[in-house]
Order: structure tokens, then C-alpha cells, then sequence
């Protein structure tokens, strides 16, 4: 029985203000992800009343500043610091930053596209 | 002023299972500040994804955690199931949601022996494990493993629990919850268990929410929110309400888990007593081509599967969000205030799995 689950394209510089109507409505952050394909999909997902609703950014490259939402979920640093531990995005104004150091990896951003092609280098073969 | 001391806890620590690291920032024996990192055990699962046909890896999926594997495996099947428009036999949910529930009994008896090794209580804690060690029996007796089922695949369950046998099972529950009661009532009444965990590490009913924390950390502060309510697999022909406590503390996330276990003993009662008679797989023909998020309610909370396909053998994305991931916000907020000798009974509170959260 699936659930009835709705996904929203958002501008990047529209997504505080989203993300601040999810906030105000009540609904709960149940997870940030990012999704690489030929971009970068970051879904924001929230939940009230088992109504999930996601929204989602697209982003060209990791080079591109997106907005920290952790002023608004406090809870979104944890997620904001692993998308920006393994993708390398820069994310602007989180609420608590611990500036590369929350993922303990051989290799720095390892999901960051240019950087996948050296991210088997700390495994022995 | 106080001269402020850090003391690094982990990754290798006697209360931890599993390896985090808090980097713990003391003034006296007070924690003002607690600063997590993971990584020691990132296994790049979600990346394999890549690489192993989506039917084969829901192997993998159940090894993403030794505790919850069943419930990572059916998450998973059920992702793939909804993108591809499956319809799985009814016999199936019912027997995904026995095992689900197993898989519950046995975790929280995990936790309870954990939780009272860390507050010392060592025969309360073997108790507790003799206990769990029956769950894993009847798991043993009807998927022939102990700690990875292999039972979950897309399309339904690989193996069939005959009606005999789950009435059998039902049965001896019912002696089984009379002699968990025996152990459960020290956790709740003792005095020196509550002396450590009452009123240790509250979490306001509000703050919690914020916090974005899920499962019995969730539930022990007030929030009736349990995945379970979505119906997936057997639930919705289960009648059950999510169990909740008030006062926030780790003794109210305690009584939660124990309380889930006595009610995951009326749901496989339940579902003996309702499971029709059918197949218990469908076909598979073609590939996955579109995304959802599959979301169950594990041991430790909600868990959320992200599967992205494009009409391969291989999906494109697969993100796991554990609950153990979702919680550690309320632990890293709840560290704060508390005595440095509290610290071990708090990482415990929230249930870690650092195998879930790194995948």
C-alpha cells in the first residue's frame, strides 16, 4: 500500500522560505539527501501527520552555495555537514559547522563527482 | 573560570557496540558541549547500488545492520516494489510483518541487556539476553538464520512459515511474556535502575520534535508517531496504537521499548491468528524506472529507503536514512548539562547503530 508522497521542485533561493511554511505548518525534517545524476538533486523531506512532502533543488555542480535550513530545523546541520562532507557542496550559514571533520574519510568529498574516480585510492587492492 | 577539558569518548569504548567518536567538552565533570564524527565504519553501501542488480541487492541491504537486517531488506524490496507497481501476495505481508516484529523483540532485548551492562547490573543484564536468545531461536526455526534472515525479496519472501507452526510460535509467546515480565519488572520498579535512568537526559515534548528525532526517543517524550500507522505490509489489518511515555527521560525511552515488546508479542498473536492462505511471491518481469521513498518503522525508529532507477538492472540512487542518524541531533542536545558518569547510559538512550547511520 503506498503512500501518497509529494515532490516539489524548488529554486534554490526560494527554499528558506519553503522550508520556513513546512516549519510553521508543523511538519517534522525526516531526512536531507542528495542524489548525484548529470547534477546534483538535493531532497528535503518532512512529514506531518504521515503526509511526506519533499522538496528539491537541482544544482549544477558542487561548486554551487546553497542556503543552510539548520536556522530553521536545527536538526538539519547533521545532514547539511554529511552532504557537504562527501559531496563537497558549500552550504551557506549552518548552525553548527564542524568544517569537514563530522565523516572520518580516506578520501576528501569522496561522492563529489570529480573526485569519484580517486575515491577507491585508500583501499588496498 | 572553570578550565574547560576535552575528553575524547570513542571510537573504542566498552559501552559502544559499534565506533562514533564524541570529542566531549568539560568544565569539571559537567559536559557543556559534545561534538560527534563518524566515518571508522563507512562502508560506501549505498554507492554498491551502482554496481549489483537491483534484484540481488537486497543481500546487501540486510547487511547494512546485524540488528535490523530483516527490516533493511523488506525497506528495500518495498522501494523497488513500489517503482515497479508490485503487488505483493497478503500472504507475504503477513509473513514480512512476523519477522518485522522479531526482528523488533530481539533489538530492544539487545538494547535492555546493553542498557543494564552500562549501569551495571550484569545479572539483569544475562537475564536479558537469555531472553533475547529464545527470539532468535524461533528466527532460526524459520528462516534458518540468527542474525541475517535472507527472507525478504522483491516480490514477496523467499521462504513460507506453515500455519501450524505460527500458531506454535503464537503459543509459546504466551509463556514466554509471562517470564519477560519477570525481567521487565526490575527494569521499571527496581530502585537503582531508576536511580540512573530517571530524569536523566530529558527531552521536551516540543524539542524533540524539532529535533527531528524518531522511534522510542520520539515517543518517550509524548509524540503518538509510529511508521508502523501507514499500514505497510500486514500493519493495516493490525490492530495496535503507537506506545508513548510523557516524561522525556531515558527511564520513559526504557518503558517505551519495553512496552513494545509485550506489543509486538500481541501482534504476532494477531497475525497467527489472520494470515491467509496464498502464494508467497510474485514474478518479476522488466526493470525499476522512476523513484520513491520507502519508509518502515525499525527497531530504533523510522528508516527511509530513496531508491532512484532509470530502467536498468542497476539503480542509479539509493539513500538510506537511519533512525540512528535522525537521533543523534537529540543526543548531541541532550549531552549538554549532564554529569561526565551519565555519558555512556545517554549514548545507549538513543539506541545507537553506527553500522545503520554510515552505511
Amino acid at each position: 500500500m503506498a503512500e501518497d508522497q509529494k515532490l516539489i521542485s524548488v529554486k534554490i533561493e526560494e527554499l528558506p522560505e519553503k522550508v520556513r511554511e513546512l516549519y510553521v505548518s508543523g511538519y517534522r525534517l525526516a531526512q536531507i539527501g542528495c542524489t548525484k545524476t548529470d547534477i546534483l538533486e538535493i531532497n528535503y523531506s518532512f512529514d506531518k501527520d504521515y503526509n511526506f512532502v519533499n522538496l528539491r533543488i537541482t544544482i549544477p555542480s558542487a561548486a554551487v552555495e546553497i542556503p543552510s535550513i539548520s536556522r530553521i530545523y536545527w536538526s538539519a546541520f547533521l545532514y547539511e555537514n554529511e552532504i557537504s562532507d562527501l559531496y563537497g557542496i558549500k552550504i551557506k550559514n549552518m548552525a553548527v559547522d564542524y568544517k569537514g571533520s563530522f565523516y572520518r574519510t580516506t578520501v576528501k568529498y569522496p561522492f563529489n563527482p570529480q573526485n569519484a574516480a580517486n575515491a577507491g585510492e585508500g583501499i588496498p587492492s | 573560570m572553570t578550565k574547560r577539558t576535552i575528553i575524547p569518548f570513542g571510537p573504542q569504548h566498552p559501552v559502544l557496540p559499534e565506533p562514533i567518536h564524541l570529542d566531549l567538552v568539560l568544565e569539571d565533570e559537567l559536559v557543556v558541549e559534545a561534538i560527534p564524527s563518524i566515518g571508522f565504519i563507512h562502508r560506501g553501501l549505498e554507492k554498491l547500488v551502482e554496481k549489483k542488480d537491483f534484484i540481488d541487492f537486497v543481500y546487501v541491504a540486510e547487511r547494512i545492520c546485524g540488528i535490523c537486517s530483516f527490516i533493511h531488506g523488506l525497506t528495500y524490496c518495498m522501494a523497488v516494489e513500489e517503482i515497479m507497481k508490485i503487488r505483493v501476495p497478503e500472504r507475504a505481508d503477513y509473513l514480512r510483518t512476523v519477522w518485522s516484529e522479531l526482528s523488533r523483540m530481539h533489538s530492544h532485548l539487545l538494547w535492555m541487556g546493553l542498557m543494564a551492562d552500562a549501569f551495571g547490573f550484569e545479572s539483569l543484564f544475562m537475564h536479558t539476553w537469555r531472553m533475547r536468545e529464545k527470539i532468535l531461536d524461533i528466527i532460526e526455526n524459520t528462516t534458518g538464520g540468527r542474525v541475517i534472515f535472507a527472507s525478504a525479496k522483491v516480490g514477496g519472501v523467499r521462504r513460507d512459515i506453515d500455519n501450524a507452526a505460527l500458531k506454535s510460535i503464537s503459543k509459546s509467546l504466551e509463556s514466554y511474556e509471562k517470564e519477560l515480565k519477570e525481567i521487565t519488572d526490575v527494569f521499571i520498579k527496581d530502585s537503582s535502575v531508576q536511580h540512573r535512568l530517571a530524569g536523566v537526559g530529558v527531552l521536551k515534548k516540543e524539542q524533540v520534535y524539532e529535533l527531528g528525532a524518531v522511534g522510542p526517543t520520539l515517543r518517550a517524550s509524548g509524540w503518538p508517531i509510529d511508521t508502523r500507522k501507514l499500514g505497510y505490509a500486514a500493519y493495516k489489518n493490525i490492530d495496535f496504537e503507537p506506545i508513548i511515555e510523557t516524561s522525556g527521560d531515558s527511564y520513559a525511552r526504557c518503558v517505551v521499548r519495553i512496552k513494545e515488546l509485550f506489543q509486538s508479542v500481541d501482534i504476532i498473536r494477531q497475525l497467527a491468528a489472520k494470515i491467509p492462505d496464498g502464494p508467497i511471491e510474485v514474478k518479476i518481469t522488466g526493470n525499476p524506472d522512476g523513484e520513491f521513498f520507502a519508509r518502515t518503522e525499525q527497531p530504533r525508529g523510522e528508516v527511509i529507503y530513496y531508491a532512484k532507477a532509470n530502467g536498468t538492472r542497476f539503480l542509479q540512487r539509493l539513500r538510506v536514512r537511519t533512525p540512528t542518524f535522525a537521533n543523534i541531533p537529540s543526543l548531541v542536545k541532550m549531552l549538554p548539562g549532564s554529569s561526565l558518569a551519565d555519558v555512556p547510559v545517554l549514548v545507549l538512550t538513543i539506541d545507537p547503530c553506527i553500522s545503520c547511520a554510515e552505511r
